[in-house]
């Protein structure tokens, strides 16, 4: 197959390029920067440049779209531009240039209301009670992706949680530098239980939904390894892995909700340069248990993990975010 | 002038819970030949959307003050059984006239119009085919009335509480007698919505506000309140009463009603209580009946009484379908043979000398007290003539609140004898407990000592009364008390020779309480052959033969003496605290009867092995005297085992697996247990040894869900629900129609097309584990507390026993947090080191650290399919301490399942 990944520079996007260029697949990747993936033909620019965007799809039988803003704080607006418009417009050139296949790379969050999520499967992405401006644009994005889901083109939304590895500049790199600036607190009791994803599992999910986009288009799968932890030990397995000292302060996960919408509150007035160090949506995200119900996604896309929590953490202490 | 029905102003069908096409008004004459109209709720637009067709038609009557929406789960149950493609029940509940939104006819009906009235309107619904008669409160009585008159067209009647006869000489439920007194009657029930109001309290839980406005929606004046107060004043209250006659009728009409019958029961009725359950059952033997422990007058809102009428029914359409199939099948299963009857030793020793029972410390006297065969024998004879004189007949139930000793012992083989049903509680259940369990098993006497008298009188359980013993002239009073055994062994003594009637072998002979660590306490059924078989099978297994002797340090053994034709021996020890057994009363005891079987709870022989110093060199060469050994009751440890054997080392230390419903279903020894440990692998568990003669032990295998359903096998290796059948299985549960019913299996598969019967009573016993290759049981836990991982189900105890390897760790618990089917599987530990007293009280409940969480973790990898997802440590696990201080994972599970999500990390 012809495949066109975007954001193919990102930690994601460049595992799952890797991986359908191991497959066998024509890989080519539309992002801003080099996504150095070796056998995978760059093409430079951005999803929300109407042409380019048009340029990159033609000829391919499929496109997976990663790129996105992912961040914990900025301006409303971009996350609209490129999450939702960058969306669209990479629908329309697959429409304009007879793409089968679309996989939305999408998140849970797109259907986290801010409580505990106890062994669900996927509901429905909902915009209007998403948390955070990261987690509205993706809900709508994958909306207006399903949406587009017919007979000429199958639209696969998937939703790995939590993606982590070595090499991680998003998860992994937030965690282990602010412990070891001792800024990483504990949210309560940290038992809370979260599923994550290792890296390679999410590739390898990502790029089984492009091979059973036939069968299960229209549909959403929340991916992840299946092995919930609690969070605090999650965390410290991280540190450990990075060699650095997990954190042993702790704040109530109330106040920390709090300090996160003042937080937020404050960096859109005055945007700095650096990432708030809390938001609400991160305080809910450390202080509730989010694990889902990986049957259907599973048996669906033919898919189960390759790499469990804990050799992925061993892998994390022999990779470069340990250095 | 009549006030016509509202329908056009209210939507009947606009009620919570309430389909609107169910309402319609239907019309015609009623018992007077009058045009009346009455509103419906009917579900036949539900199937024919379905494109099902009816097996039969539920006619459901609604009580005083309800209305049809009572029903209004039945018909959504039934429409959506219809529309899965199950079988298909029309069901058609009736306002009766004056009630819900049929006509206000100014009329105050009496019962025989309304019998009358319901034919008239279930015409007018255009009901074809067979029926099956559904009723509530004085619609029970109603629908039984239209039942005794159309038995060409029923196919099966139910009810929930109702009554169908007052019976005489009793008074009216005191509630009802204050709704008719003069001045009160037409004020509670009429003028104010007090009745109503009352009877919709009467709901456990409460109602919620939409319903209880539904329920009070057609009575909102007094004028449409008439038909309230007109049924009240047509409940009968004497012979002279208008409907009187009617009533009778009916009641004596239900003698000869050979359909299906159930009774669906709220025990928590102040007006038709357990005693109108009794009535019915008296009239219907063949009753089937669930009573719904802790639920009340209006049953259909407080439990799910359509989820029980269409498996009842289910199971009715079966039969019928089976019979059409093939009728020379008999859908009986196969009873047990005879066996000896359980007084036969004190028939054949009525005139030995020997020595029966001996009491080494008996409660009035001091030093041992010996009583010989011949006394037992007619003490055991006068009982029974003097309780038969008393009015006690054959199937009556005698409950018995006397401490284990040798008047407990002399009236219960009495009550055999005659074919009363022995009522046998623990009162380890509480006097919560013991009022549910005697409440009800429904006595219709109670034999007890001071304590159980006084505990019947302030709690109200029914029955007349027996003291054991003669009482103060005002205690006497007080208690209630008519009698004494002396005074009735006086009165037996005079009659001796009188022929008494005998019990046949499947005549009910006690109901035995279970310990009630799932739910309320269950009452369950023996029969005559089947305690027989008891005995028969703990003769067989433990070599006790007549003329031999055993020490009873476990009450029940004490009783079963007799019947095995054993002298027995009860040690210096209150029988009901076991622990209060010293070695040096137990040598004694074995010394007085030479004894060479001796039967322990596992609380005595801790104490026997922690008080063994004292013991003399007489005292030891009379417990090496002993051949076998036997913990019963509870669990017991191998090393406690290992202990009393060397104060015993002649003998061979057994412990057996059974339940209240199967007492003795397998039997080891300390050896086997050994030497099964040492070649034990995963799944793990305790190993509960090979099954005893007579007794066959399958298991049904797990599917991902934790349900049993697996075809019935011997197989080594298979986990899954631990099956048993034996002649000595229980023969039921009382009064708990669903729970026999769930309980009981067939060897096929579940929903398997397999043969429904094989001649087996197989009961479901709750536990899981396997067999193994050397036909050895494994118990691996509670079927409730597997855990069903997407990885596969994990059952508890072998993944416990393997954290426990964990030096660390003190004891452990395995549960389940998550929706069923994607369970995460977490560890919950009591550390060694918080059991150092002083840092206990300090400790808090928590995460484990690295180091521990690891350990557990490595030590499970191997054994279960799924990863631990979390380590959990607290101070102390839960415990339910009734229950032989098991750790109660269902508390620990809730609490896990909290402080994983989130939630605060408090204590369990």
């Amino acid at each position: 197959m012809r495949v066109l990944v975007t954001g193919a520079s990102g930690f994601l996007g460049r595992a799952v390029a890797a991986r359908l260029v191991a497959q066998g697949h024509r890989v080519s990747t539309l992002q801003r920067t080099s996504s150095t993936v070796r056998g995978a033909a760059d093409i430079l620019g951005t999803v929300t440049d109407g042409p380019v965007v048009a340029r990159a799809v033609a000829g391919h039988d499929a496109v997976v779209h990663l790129a996105a803003k992912v961040s914990l704080a900025g301006d409303p607006a971009d996350f609209e531009r490129v999450n939702v418009g960058g969306t669209r417009l990479l629908l329309d050139a697959a429409a304009a240039a007879g793409v089968g296949r679309f996989v939305q790379v999408s998140s849970p969050s797109v259907a986290h209301h801010g409580a505990s999520i106890v062994g669900e499967d996927a509901a429905p992405a909902d915009p209007a009670r998403a948390r955070g401006d990261y987690a509205r644009t993706k809900a709508a994005a994958e909306l207006l992706a399903l949406g587009r889901d017919a007979a000429d083109l199958h639209v696969v939304a998937v939703r790995p949680h939590l993606v982590w590895g070595p090499g991680d500049t998003q998860l992994v790199r937030r965690v282990v530098e602010r412990a070891r600036a001792g800024r990483l607190p504990l949210l309560g009791h940290g038992a809370a239980l979260i599923d994550s994803t290792y890296v390679d599992n999410a590739a390898g999910a990502v790029a089984a939904a492009l091979g059973a986009a036939d069968r299960v288009h229209g549909r959403a799968y929340v991916v992840t390894n299946g092995e919930p932890r609690p969070v605090a030990e999650l965390l410290a397995g991280i540190c450990r892995a990075a060699g650095v000292r997990p954190p042993a302060w702790r704040v109530p996960p109330a106040l920390a909700r709090a300090a996160g919408g003042a937080v937020e509150l404050a960096w859109r007035v005055r945007p700095g340069t650096d990432e708030p160090p809390m938001t609400r949506f991160l305080a809910e995200q450390l202080s509730t248990a989010h694990w889902f119900d990986q049957r259907r996604t599973r048996r669906d896309l033919g898919w189960s993990p390759e790499v469990s929590v804990d050799e992925g953490l061993a892998r994390l202490a022999g990779g470069p975010a340990g250095s | 002038m009549t006030e016509r029905s509202p329908a056009g102003v209210v939507d009947p069908g606009s009620f919570e819970g309430v389909e609107p096409s169910w309402s319609r008004l239907v019309t015609a004459p009623d018992a007077d030949g009058v045009e009346r109209t009455w509103h419906v709720l009917d579900n036949a637009g539900d199937l024919a959307s379905a494109g099902a067709a009816p097996v039969a038609t539920i006619v459901c009557v609604h009580g005083n003050p309800t209305w049809s929406y009572l029903w209004r789960s039945v018909l959504a149950a039934a429409s959506a059984q219809a529309a899965g493609g199950g079988r298909a029940w029309r069901v058609v509940a009736v306002d009766q006239l004056d009630m819900g939104w049929s006509e206000r006819t100014g009329t105050r009906r009496r019962l025989a119009q309304r019998v009358r009235d319901l034919d008239a309107v279930v015409r007018a619904a255009g009901v074809e085919g067979p029926v099956v008669t559904l009723g509530h409160d004085w619609g029970g009585v109603v629908s039984l009335g239209w039942a005794v008159d159309h038995r060409d067209e029923l196919l099966a009647s139910a009810v929930l509480n109702t009554a169908v006869h007052q019976p005489e000489g009793t008074p009216v439920p005191a509630p009802l007698r204050l709704a008719l007194a003069r001045g009160v009657h037409g004020l509670g029930t009429e003028r104010t919505t007090a009745f109503l109001d009352t009877t919709l309290a009467l709901a456990h839980p409460r109602l919620t506000p939409g319903v209880r406005a539904a329920y009070r929606a057609p009575y909102r004046t007094a004028a449409r309140r008439g038909g309230i107060a007109a049924f009240v004043a047509d409940i009968p209250v004497d012979a002279d009463h208008p409907s009187a006659g009617e009533l009778d009728r009916i009641a004596q009409g239900l003698r000869t009603l050979d359909v299906p019958a159930l009774a669906l029961w709220g025990p928590r009725d102040p007006i038709f209580s357990d005693r109108y359950l009794d009535d019915l059952r008296e009239r219907l033997p063949h009753l089937d009946v669930h009573r719904f422990e802790g639920a009340g007058h209006l049953l259909a809102e407080d439990v799910d009484v359509a989820g029980a009428v269409l498996t009842w029914l289910g199971d009715v359409a079966d039969r019928r379908e089976d019979r059409d199939a093939s009728p020379a099948a008999d859908a009986r299963p196969a009873r047990e043979p005879a066996t000896a009857r359980l007084w036969a030793h004190l028939d054949a020793l009525r005139d030995d000398e020997g020595t029966a029972l001996v009491e080494m410390a008996p409660p009035r006297g001091a030093g041992p007290r010996t009583v010989s065969w011949r006394l037992l024998a007619r003490r055991v004879d006068e009982i029974a003539r003097g309780l038969h004189a008393f009015g006690v007949r054959p199937g009556d139930r005698v409950s018995l609140l006397v401490p284990p000793g040798a008047d407990l012992t002399g009236v219960l083989y009495a009550c055999l004898r005659l074919g009363a049903v022995v009522v046998v509680a623990d009162a380890g259940l509480g006097l919560r407990g013991l009022t549910r369990a005697v409440r009800g098993a429904r006595p219709d006497v109670v034999v007890g000592a001071v304590p159980g008298l006084a505990a019947a009188r302030a709690l109200g359980w029914p029955g007349r009364r027996i003291a054991t013993h003669p009482l103060p002239r005002a205690t006497t009073a007080a208690l209630g008390v008519e009698t004494t055994l002396v005074d009735l062994a006086s009165l037996g003594a005079a009659m001796r020779g009188a022929p008494l009637p005998e019990p046949a072998q499947d005549d009910v002979a006690a109901v035995l309480f279970t310990s009630g660590s799932t739910g309320p306490a269950k009452g369950v059924v023996y029969t005559h052959a089947q305690l027989g078989a008891v005995r028969d099978a703990l003769a067989a297994r433990y070599g006790i033969a007549p003329g031999g002797s055993l020490v009873a340090g476990f009450a029940p053994f004490a009783l079963l003496g007799p019947a095995l034709g054993a002298r027995t021996v009860t040690p210096d020890m209150d029988v009901t605290a076991p622990r209060t057994l010293t070695a040096r009363a137990l040598a004694d005891a074995v010394a007085a009867a030479d004894a060479r079987v001796v039967f322990l709870s596992p609380a005595a022989v801790a104490n026997v092995v922690a008080t063994a110093d004292a013991l003399g060199a007489e005292d030891r060469a009379a417990l090496a005297g002993v051949g076998t050994f036997l913990s019963a009751g509870a669990p017991v440890s191998l090393a406690l085992l290992d202990a009393v054997g060397r104060l015993m080392p002649g003998a061979e230390a057994h412990t057996p697996y059974g339940m209240t419903e199967g007492l003795l279903m397998t039997d080891v020894t300390a050896q086997e247990i050994r030497a099964a440990q040492a070649g034990a692998a995963a799944p793990g568990g305790v190993c509960v040894g090979r099954p005893v003669p007579g007794v066959r032990v399958r298991v049904s295998a797990l599917d991902g869900d934790g349900r049993a359903v697996g075809e019935l096998t011997a197989d080594a290796g298979v986990t899954g629900e631990v099956v048993v059948d034996a002649p000595h299985v229980k023969d039921r549960y009382d009064a708990l129609w669903l729970t026999e019913r769930a309980s009981r299996r067939t060897a096929g598969p579940v929903d398997g097309a397999a043969a429904r019967t094989d001649g087996a009573r197989w009961h479901r016993t709750g536990d899981v584990g396997h067999l193994d290759a050397a036909g050895r049981l494994w118990i691996e836990g509670r079927l409730a507390h597997v855990v069903t991982t997407p990885d596969g189900v994990v059952t508890p105890v072998g993944p416990e026993q393997a954290a426990e390897q964990v030096a660390q760790v003190h004891r452990a618990a395995v549960v389940g947090v998550g929706p069923a089917g994607v369970q995460q599987l977490v560890v919950v530990v009591e550390t060694v080191g918080d059991r150092h007293s002083a840092r206990r009280r300090r400790a808090r409940p928590r995460l484990a650290g690295p180091g521990l969480a690891e350990q557990v973790r490595e030590r499970l990898r191997e054994r279960v399919p799924a990863s631990v997802a979390a380590v959990l440590v607290v101070p102390v696990l839960p415990t339910d301490v009734r229950h032989n201080s098991k750790v109660d994972r269902a508390r620990v599970a809730a609490w896990a399942e909290g402080v994983l999500s989130g939630g605060r990390m408090v204590a369990p």
